[in-house]
């Protein structure tokens, strides 16, 4: 009786009555008593200082924007999975050809260092003579150890 | 502002009906915002961990004021400390509750003869529900006394006026 | 090294410095210095090979009765495996003393804890402001003539 899209439409209409009927519930019973003391900006119970705008790195847009592209490749793939038997080879050609053009921009991010998280150098500590060194032949141990 | 907040004098059918399932559901799902401060802290810990499980009563912690219902206060208030106490309850939203734990936020405990820097009392400056005795209490007095603060929800209304304990 | 070998080594470079000593019937030898010079001494201490006392364990601010306040330093060596005591004794009514915040670096904070507790000023120290106190309380608490204040923004202090 229905179409297909009837029944997307009916779930769409419960589901805007499912979250508007919570939103509108929580209205009718909820206190509402702000003042301006409440209203402060949280800064773990001091006065907040500074702007909340800080400057962050760089690797988290790049990695957003690589998953988003190969999450667009995997959105192509799935109706092309449900109905592959009745596609054929040619399917199969095309679909493999649509692939290799993502896999040489895959190579080229995985090259270029986009997809490692860059750790800073380690530092490691140097030993110095004097303040804390109980002998004075522990340093030519050090040396030893680390070849 | 909420329709139906402290707009009514008497409860009827409805109002009472609400109130239990409103009740009910808060109390059931007290969310603590973390606040030991010193040794009373270790024994909040405890009862929140495995042995005292407090899991089970619908509480874990919550590190922001915002999203918390009830501040345990579990350990000394120096003044230095109590004026960020009265902000962070003031940033609370209602309904909200204050549970003092231990003799040095109830009155000052140890330190109430000589200590110069500590509040005697967090309630100088805050208002608290519930009162748990001890030094520190153990963790079976810290679930009486939530569970005493639970009662407590369980007496509200949210139409009257003069019993909705959410409008401090 | 004993403790009255390390004292007559101090003496021996510093000999106006070294007010009083004693080393034998208490409990940790010290040795009393004047306040002017006690920056100098503790690099001596510290630079010196024999010497090598390269942890100050702790600096601490006593109140003696009478107009009188005083810093003690507790310093180890862990090159060389002795310990001395350090007394410095400074006027209520003018307490400056040096700061040897320049010789070990955890002085920074026992000098602040010094200064807000009982109000001894050290000389050549970085940053000296109250540690532990707010920085608008007023008075040093440990000193033995404090009076509790009634309010503190406008919250009441005593019981």
């Amino acid at each position: 009786m229905l179409t297909e899209f009837g029944r997307v439409l009916i779930f769409f209409i419960l589901a805007g009555v499912f979250v508007a009927g919570g939103m509108i519930t929580a209205w009718l019973i909820r206190p509402n008593r702000p003042y301006p003391s409440k209203l402060t900006t949280y800064e773990c119970g001091e006065d907040p200082i500074g702007d909340t705008r800080v400057r962050f790195n760089i690797r988290f847009y790049v990695v957003a924007l690589i998953f988003l592209i190969f999450d667009v490749e995997v959105v192509f793939l799935f109706p092309w999975a449900l109905i592959y038997k009745e596609l054929g080879w040619f399917a199969f050609i095309e679909m493999l050809v649509f692939l290799a053009i993502l896999f040489v921009g895959y190579a080229y991010v995985w090259r270029k260092g986009d997809l490692d998280w860059d750790r800073p150098a380690p530092r490691i500590p140097r030993f110095e003579k004097g303040i804390g060194v109980v002998e004075d032949h522990v340093e030519e141990q050090l040396v030893v150890t680390q070849e | 502002m909420g329709l139906l907040d402290q707009r009514f004098e008497n409860g009827n059918i409805v109002i009472t009906s609400i109130d239990n399932l409103l009740n009910w559901a808060r109390l059931s799902s007290l969310w603590p915002m973390q606040f030991g401060l010193a040794c009373c802290a270790i024994e909040m810990m405890a009862t929140g961990a495995s042995h005292y499980d407090l899991d089970r009563f619908g509480i874990f912690f919550r590190g922001t004021p915002r999203q918390s219902d009830v501040m345990i206060v579990a350990g000394t208030v120096t003044l230095k400390m109590a004026e960020r106490i009265k902000t962070l309850y003031d940033q609370m939203s209602e309904p909200r509750y204050v549970v003092s734990m231990g003799s040095c936020s109830n009155c000052g405990g140890p330190y109430w003869e000589h200590g110069y820097h500590v509040l005697k009392g967090v309630d100088r400056v805050i208002p608290v529900d519930v009162y748990v005795p001890g030094c520190p209490p153990r963790p079976e007095a810290l679930m009486e006394g939530l569970m005493k603060l639970q009662e407590k929800i369980r007496g509200e209304s949210i139409a009257r006026k003069d019993l909705s304990m959410a409008s401090r | 090294m004993i403790p009255q070998e390390i004292f007559d080594s101090i003496k021996a470079k510093f000999p106006k410095s070294v007010l009083e000593e004693r080393s034998t019937g208490v409990h940790d030898p010290f040795a009393a210095i004047a306040p002017e010079s006690i920056r100098d001494v503790c690099l001596f201490l510290r630079d010196d090979d024999a010497l090598a006392f390269d942890f100050l364990m702790c600096l601490s601010g006593v109140d003696y009765t009478g107009g009188k306040l005083g810093v003690v330093y507790h310093l180890h060596s862990m090159k060389r495996g002795h310990k001395i005591a350090l007394k410095v004794e400074v006027p209520a009514s003018n307490p400056h003393c040096g700061s040897v915040e320049s010789v070990w670096k955890t002085a920074n904070w026992h000098e602040r804890e010094a200064f807000d507790l009982f109000g001894i000023v050290f000389d050549g120290h970085p940053d000296l402001r109250r540690i532990l106190l707010p920085d608008d309380w007023e008075g040093h608490p440990l000193r033995k003539d404090y009076q509790v204040p009634e309010y503190y923004h406008g919250m009441k202090v005593p019981y």
